[in-house]
């Protein structure tokens, strides 16, 4: 366990030599290194975690003292536990298979070695997120997946409109990452420490649950999540972020990164559950965000975007179940989740690949049988989407919303919620499935998947599946849970409600037996449709709250009015010099009228008659 | 003494440097680079004397023999006026940087300019002298007179190789200065004139007037005069508005040293005199300098949002940064002195390096309207790259220096004075919106396919590299710099308090 370092150390090693180098090494080395430092650091991973389930006590590895202010200490230190173990898994597992997936998908680009750059150093920097044992180190992590987000998102850098999602993508988190590190300062002027372990310990000497101090840092730190995770009020970042290569969305939106605010809380559930308050609000804002999400996705049409609603929606769940405190149900659904949701952005991506760059799912259709191992990927990822019964997907949902169900006062509300998003996952993913691998064939692919992007799908298929019977090591990180689970009319509600989604589904989308046109297309439907297709028109509100102004401040601003004070200095004395220059015109007759003038004012001061 | 070698061995080297262009052409560069290595030698053979654990003692701030190095001759006695050379912890930070980054200058325009060679590398030399002398000469009136010193050839450098409007730019440059300079002088002299009535003699060495016992409102107005004189160099809100057309104007190794040096010298003027001479004073004037600081950085963001021209961008982002270091030196505790000072080094690298991007793409595109640029990632990827890194680290990403200075000064700020840390923390999302704009409208976008411009030579690559190297170890290992400046803001902290 001692080379635990090493695990994101050999990622960012590779992504240094890929720098460094800077496209000169030939495509297949550039593969090698690229995907094979993420096996490397998998096997690592591997080996550690074996070595840890034999004897699963938590560790940490304290490198350097990073900063040392008095007893401001910081280290580089790195700690690991059962929580750690999954995200470490989850992290280098998939991650592996997007990267050898992506050797293929990214061929023929030219920029192929800054692609495999980028994704190395966003790996190294979500290990180093997850394995951070203070706050300061996580945050190091979380700006430097942010970063490597903004760098692969806006990748095909020659297209504007890349850029300007990237940079959304970033200043948006940055939002939120600005509020969470308001949120350390106030730890640090608190508790004097960062150390998560410590932070915990202290907080509870400290504070009084339910205090107004707790409740602020809680509530600061919690901001920094939902920036990260695109939950709401930050959610807005995401769809756009799909302007990136689509193996790089399975990767950062939709497996790790994104769901970087869910580990923060996990992590620190200790600090948060001393704010009752800032919990429900996680729970409420779960809900709204999964509700709000899963209705747009209902109506895109672009293959990738229902993927970002889905993503936005599903970490809903996963708050929803932080909210509760269900944070083992948390952490298993943020793993099936990456099972399954990896597994349809990379099917997603095989999809345009083999469809000249088709983003429309009304321009596909029928390719069920042209691209069979796809279709299985779709069907089983949107499946375990939809948690389908015995799919992974149902095994971490059903937990999530029985564990709500239980919860005082809020619950039963909490739970419907969750219920109805239920329904609505269901019809969105298999109108995905229906529209685009039945009907007639609109566009006809011109090549298939070759052996490294299928081989990732058929692995992430089993996963995908089977996944939800992993047994995480988690008894040692989170409280057990003390509700008692529902049991009766409800749990078989929550078992089978995605079944009547899916129902719904195939009767709109793939019998057609309702013929629903005419309904959706009254007005006042078509506009509640236009408004939910929009993102409940959040960015429009932005743009007009946000956006512009500061804009039109700068604009305005831009010719520094400051400057107006110094340049009024300037122009007086140039004016006053102009003023005084005629008395010295040359002429003697002035100069004997000014003398005697003077001389006649000086005669009457000296005399006082004036 | 042996720290006036320091500033022979830089002023002799510009004379050289101005001689050697008679004997070949370009000749001129290589005696700068080979002064400012001989002085940087002779620097380390200095320290090399001082026993190791000196280094990490608190000195005693009015006792010059518990500072590193300390040498003393009389100048004009009737006056009490000496030739005072001394260093410690966070003077030495500040000499190395200026070395460093002096070093960067010279290659920054070391095929910009045609005219004049010679005497172009005199002045880049004259101006580090005097930025030498000001952080090393602790008798107020001998650092009065490198303030003037470093003044001069600065202005020359703009004035003479400046871009099209450098006549006034150069202009408003002086004058700001100086007149600021005219009020810290006359600042220093009723402050040594009050001490004398107090002592009973003639001083003006630091080390006597520390300990003067100013009635409070003189103090105060005193206090101003240094206040003001430090914080239109550093430069502060709302006295900035000289730098960013300097900056513009300037050729490439004057924005260098601008951005990268000469601000600084107002800082530390701030931490070594305003401070420790005015502790109440100061104290009274924290909240208002305070303000000042966190208007800096909010104002400097938006207006550098809100600029097209490449070089004013980052001369605006400059007075954002240099907010933060207002911040941090009047919160007066150790976490927001220690990121001041991390600011001044980190800033001092990644701005140099911006600032010599700027030149480079002037260099080879003849403008630097943003309006006109786009896609120059295609041409010159290595210069791309290098942009973003140096735009990332200046956003405050950690891993690099800024980083750490930025969340250490927000985190002192935030024991003393929380609201105005949380509208300060506001710099975290501005400065991300204008460097993120700055490179979209540079390096990526749709490329111009009929330019070629060639990217980066290797010698411009290697001053790159060193200050990319730079700013990631004062990221990873920051403690290396926070090690040298710890013992002073100990001994300033525990000494005074606000």
């Amino acid at each position: 366990m001692e080379n635990l370092p090493l695990v994101p150390l050999i990622p960012f090693v590779s992504a240094a030599l890929l720098i460094a180098t800077a496209g000169r090494l030939p495509k297949m080395v550039v593969g090698l290194l690229g995907a094979g430092s993420i096996a490397a650091a998998g096997l690592l991973v591997l080996n550690i975690g074996i070595e840890f389930l034999r004897d699963p006590t938590p560790m940490s590895i304290h490198l350097w003292t990073w900063i040392s202010i008095n007893e401001f200490k910081p280290a580089f230190a790195f700690y690991l536990d059962g929580l750690a173990l999954v995200m470490m898994s989850v992290i280098t597992g998939v991650g592996f298979l997007i990267h050898l997936y992506s050797t293929e998908f990214m061929q023929d680009d030219a920029s192929f070695s800054r692609y495999f750059a980028y994704m190395n150093l966003f790996v190294s920097a979500m290990l180093i997120l997850v394995l951070a044992d203070n706050l300061l180190l996580m945050f190091l992590g979380w700006e430097g997946v942010g970063i490597c987000s903004y760098l692969l998102v806006g990748f095909w850098y020659q297209d504007p409109a890349n850029g300007a999602a990237a940079r959304k993508a970033f200043i948006v988190t940055r939002i939120g990452d600005t509020s969470m590190a308001l949120g350390l300062f106030l730890l640090v002027a608190e508790l004097g420490t960062l150390n998560i372990l410590e932070v915990a310990e202290i907080a509870k000497e400290r504070w009084e649950v339910g205090a107004t101090i707790p409740t602020i840092a809680c509530a600061l730190i919690l901001g920094g999540g939902l920036g990260k995770s695109a939950q709401l009020p930050l959610q807005t970042w995401l769809p756009d972020a799909m302007a990136g290569p689509t193996p790089c969305s399975a990767l950062i939106h939709a497996a790790t990164m994104v769901t970087a605010g869910v580990y923060l809380v996990a992590r620190n559930h200790e600090l948060f559950m001393m704010s009752p308050l800032v919990m429900s609000a996680i729970s409420i804002i779960g809900v709204a965000t999964l509700l709000l999400a899963a209705f747009t996705a209902l109506n895109q049409h672009d293959l990738k975007k229902i993927l970002a609603y889905s993503t936005i929606s599903q970490i809903g769940y996963m708050f929803l179940a932080l909210g509760v405190g269900a944070y083992s149900a948390a952490i298993f659904h943020l793993m099936t989740h990456a099972f399954f949701k990896a597994l349809l952005f990379l099917g997603a991506g095989a999809v345009i690949h083999c469809l000249h760059h088709e983003h429309d799912i009304f321009k596909m259709g029928g390719l069920r049988k042209k691209l069979p191992v796809v279709f299985w990927s779709f069907l089983i990822g949107s499946s375990a989407l939809a948690a389908l019964p015995f799919t992974s997907g149902w095994y971490s949902k059903d937990e999530i919303l029985l564990a709500t169900w239980s919860v005082p006062t809020l619950g039963p509300w909490l739970w419907a919620g969750g219920i109805a998003g239920a329904v609505l996952t269901a019809i969105y993913s298999f109108r995905l499935v229906f529209v685009v691998f039945w009907g007639e064939a609109k566009t006809i692919p011109d090549k298939q998947p070759g052996l490294r992007m299928s081989a990732p799908l058929i692995i992430l298929c089993v996963f995908s599946i089977v996944g939800g019977l992993i047994n995480m090591p988690l008894e040692q990180v989170f409280p057990s849970q003390t509700n008692a689970h529902a049991a009766g009319p409800v749990a078989w509600i929550t078992m089978t409600i995605a079944i009547v989604g899916v129902l719904v589904s195939y009767l709109l989308y793939l019998r057609q037996q309702i013929n629903v046109e005419p309904i959706l297309n009254k007005p006042a439907l078509k506009k509640l449709r236009y408004f939910w297709y929009s993102g409940w028109a959040m960015d429009a509100l932005y743009d007009r709250l946000l956006v512009r102004p500061y804009k039109l401040t700068a604009s305005l601003l831009k010719t520094e009015l400051i400057d107006r004070f110094y340049n009024l200095i300037v122009e007086s004395s140039v004016a006053s010099h102009r003023a005084l220059s005629i008395t010295q015109n040359g002429k003697l007759r002035t100069y004997a009228i000014n003398l005697v003038v003077g001389i006649a004012l000086l005669a009457a001061f000296l005399t006082g008659i004036v | 003494m042996e720290l006036l070698n320091l500033l022979i061995i830089l002023f002799i080297g510009g004379a050289a440097a101005w001689v050697g262009e008679h004997f070949s052409k370009g000749l001129s560069r290589w005696i700068s680079l080979l002064f400012i290595a001989v002085a940087a030698v002779s620097l380390l053979e200095m320290l090399s004397n001082i026993p190791a654990p000196t280094f990490l003692k608190d000195p005693i701030t009015k006792d010059p023999t518990t500072w590193l190095i300390h040498g003393r001759a009389d100048w004009i006695p009737r006056f009490g006026i000496s030739f005072e050379l001394a260093l410690d912890g966070l003077s030495l930070l500040l000499v190395v940087l200026t070395l460093f980054l002096g070093a960067v200058s010279v290659i920054a325009s070391w095929d910009e300019i045609d005219k004049h060679q010679g005497f172009f590398q005199a002045n880049i030399m004259w101006t580090l002298t005097g930025v030498i002398g000001v952080f090393i000469a602790l008798d107020l009136i001998l650092f009065f007179l490198f303030w003037e010193v470093m003044l001069v050839p600065m202005y020359l450098l703009i004035a003479i190789w400046g871009h099209e409007d450098k006549a006034k730019a150069a202009m408003k440059f002086f004058i700001f200065t100086q007149v600021s300079g005219l009020l810290m002088l006359l600042a220093m002299i009723t402050l040594a004139i009050f001490v004398k009535d107090a002592n009973g003699y003639w001083s003006f060495s630091y080390f006597d007037l520390l300990d003067n016992n100013l009635t409070s409102s003189l103090a105060t107005f005193i206090m101003l005069g240094f206040f003001i004189g430090f914080t239109v160099k550093l430069p502060g809100f709302p006295f900035h508005t000289w730098l960013p057309d300097a900056h513009t104007q300037a050729p490439t190794a004057g924005s260098v040293i601008l951005a990268g040096i000469l601000l600084k010298t107002g800082a530390y003027g701030l931490i070594r005199f305003t401070v420790p001479l005015f502790p109440e004073a100061s104290i009274a004037f924290a909240p208002i300098a305070i303000l000042l600081g966190a208007s800096g950085v909010v104002y400097g963001a938006i207006l550098a949002f809100g600029q097209t021209d490449f070089k004013r961008l980052v001369a605006y982002s400059s007075v954002s940064h240099m907010g933060f270091v207002l911040l941090g030196v009047f919160a007066w505790n150790a976490l927001a002195i220690q990121g001041a000072v991390m600011q001044l080094v980190a800033h001092g690298l990644s701005t140099a390096a911006l600032f010599m991007i700027a030149g480079a793409l002037q260099h080879r595109l003849h403008t630097r309207d943003l309006q006109k640029m786009g896609g120059l990632w295609q041409s010159m990827p290595r210069m791309g790259a290098l942009a973003m890194f140096f735009i990332a680290a200046s956003l405050g990403l950690p891993g690099m220096g800024n980083f750490i200075a930025e969340f250490l000064v927000l985190a002192g700020l935030f024991q003393v004075y929380p609201w105005l840390a949380v509208v300060s923390s506001a710099g975290l999302i501005t400065g991300a919106i204008y460097s993120l704009k700055l490179i979209q409208e540079s390096f990526q976008g749709a490329p111009d396919d009929t330019l070629t411009p060639p990217d980066f030579s290797a010698l411009a690559m290697s001053a790159m590299i060193a200050m990319l190297i730079g700013l990631i170890v004062l990221g990873i290992f920051p403690q290396l710099v926070l090690d040298i400046s710890q013992p002073v803001i100990n001994a300033l902290t525990s000494e005074i308090t606000l």
